[in-house]
């Protein structure tokens, strides 16, 4: 790999990250959600994450060249060597703050990967554009809860302050960009996170102003995620998700 | 009443043109015996996900384009493409999957919208207009936005009571 090709690598591992560690933590609902129709939608959700993260891994694998799989560069990393953003890592907690990351991370990636998919790498466009679809979708579903949530009883709503508070902490990280992904600007391969940040704030904050909710806005406040630096949560996560594979590697379904 | 005028989607008109004029005529109308797991009795013709068919080295490239990303039901229709083509005495076979175009429900074929109906799921509607697939009503009331699969969600009729699936538009 040449330097352009090593950025890129990690550019779309990081993006890959992001998406399987989310999806597991969505899939932690199944069966476990609120009624069954709630539950259904958790897990498709969970499935669209998956499937994004398949195409980015299998991406990063073709770039590579070193014949690896999908599932290993999934299922053979440890904590330190992930390198997704935290928010997507935070146990999911109760219902209110699992639909909040939700809101925030739909909003983000409906305007990230709409500019994604302006990529001049053609791979990267298709996947953000097939993506962002999902997205646009997930969002459609993820408001009327936080509205119905932030207007229903007094423990829905302190709920969803209560989740408000621990994310704010973290959504600041989604504008974060490591040097190896400033340095795919130039080449418009990757697109620029700071340039989303007002429109994400404007966004949300609106909506929140809408049900009577403040938003302090995406400051920097925790980081480490994309430098594998992460929170007590993800080590603990990782074991259950990679046990299979741990322990009888390369099993095959 | 005014009269409904069926028309085509520019996408699945762009298909059924290209299908028409490519040479492998044969390999289609077997692939009209592969069928969505998920989706009994819908070809993957008229579900719009088979995108094209190219020969080079004596070698059959069948191009896919998933639904949706996560959709488990890939790997299973990739093989029975091969089986289905393999029962015709057609080995030299590989399947492709692709991301663009992205798939539309636009691409879907209109008697894959009929057939939809007839087993009692809602079709596509780009205005999201539900028509239960029971009695025709349009007074009907969305339960989930996800149903039993990725591409479908849960109404029910108010009229008739009908609890059934949409598949979305997309």
């Amino acid at each position: 790999m040449n330097q352009e090709q090593k950025n890129l690598y990690r550019f779309l591992v990081g993006l890959a990250d992001d998406s399987v560690v989310l999806s597991h933590r969505l899939s932690e609902w199944c069966s476990n959600g609120p009624y069954l129709e709630e539950d259904i939608a958790l897990s498709n959700i969970a499935l669209d994450y998956l499937g994004r993260a398949r195409m980015f891994y299998q991406y990063a694998a073709q770039i590579e060249g070193k014949d690896r799989s999908e599932d290993d560069i999934a299922y053979s990393r440890n904590e330190r060597e992930y390198t997704n953003l935290l928010i997507h890592e935070l146990p999911i907690n109760d219902f209110a703050f699992t639909m909040l990351r939700q809101f925030f991370v739909d909003v983000f990636y409906c305007q990230y990967l709409e500019q994604l998919c302006q990529s001049s790498d053609s791979t990267v466009a298709a996947i953000a554009a097939k993506s962002v679809k999902e997205s646009r979708y997930h969002l459609k579903r993820s408001e009327p809860w936080i509205r119905q949530l932030s207007e229903g009883t007094d423990e829905s709503r302190s709920r969803v302050l209560d989740a408000k508070t621990e994310l704010e902490s973290f959504v600041g990280e989604l504008f974060l960009m490591p040097e190896w992904e400033k340095s795919l600007l130039e080449s418009d391969i990757a697109v620029d996170r700071e340039l989303i940040k007002p429109d994400w704030d404007q966004y949300v904050r609106e909506f929140l102003t809408g049900s009577k909710i403040e938003f302090a806005g995406s400051e920097l406040k925790i980081s480490g995620g994309r430098n594998g630096v992460h929170t007590e949560f993800l080590g603990h996560m990782l074991s259950e998700m990679q046990f299979l594979q741990r322990a009888y590697p390369g099993l095959k379904w | 009443m005014s009269q409904v005028i069926p028309t085509l989607s520019p996408e699945f008109a762009k298909r059924r043109a290209y299908r028409n004029n490519s040479p492998f005529q044969n390999i289609w109308n077997i692939l009209d015996k592969v069928f969505d797991p998920e989706l009994p009795g819908l070809t993957i013709w008229d579900l719009g996900i088979l995108q094209d068919i190219q020969l080079a080295d004596e070698l059959y490239t069948i191009v896919v384009t998933p639904t949706y990303s996560g959709c488990p039901a890939v790997d299973m229709i990739n093989t029975d493409i091969k089986m289905e083509l393999a029962k015709a005495g057609i080995d030299n076979v590989t399947v492709k999957v692709t991301l663009a175009p992205a798939w539309t429900t636009e691409m879907m074929s209109p008697a894959g919208k009929a057939h939809l109906k007839s087993i009692n799921i809602a079709p596509p509607d780009e205005n999201d207009k539900v028509i239960c697939p029971n009695c025709d009503s349009e007074n009907t009331k969305l339960i989930s936005q996800f149903g039993s699969t990725a591409c479908k969600s849960l109404y029910q009729c108010s009229d008739c009571s009908e609890v059934f699936d949409y598949f979305k538009h997309f």
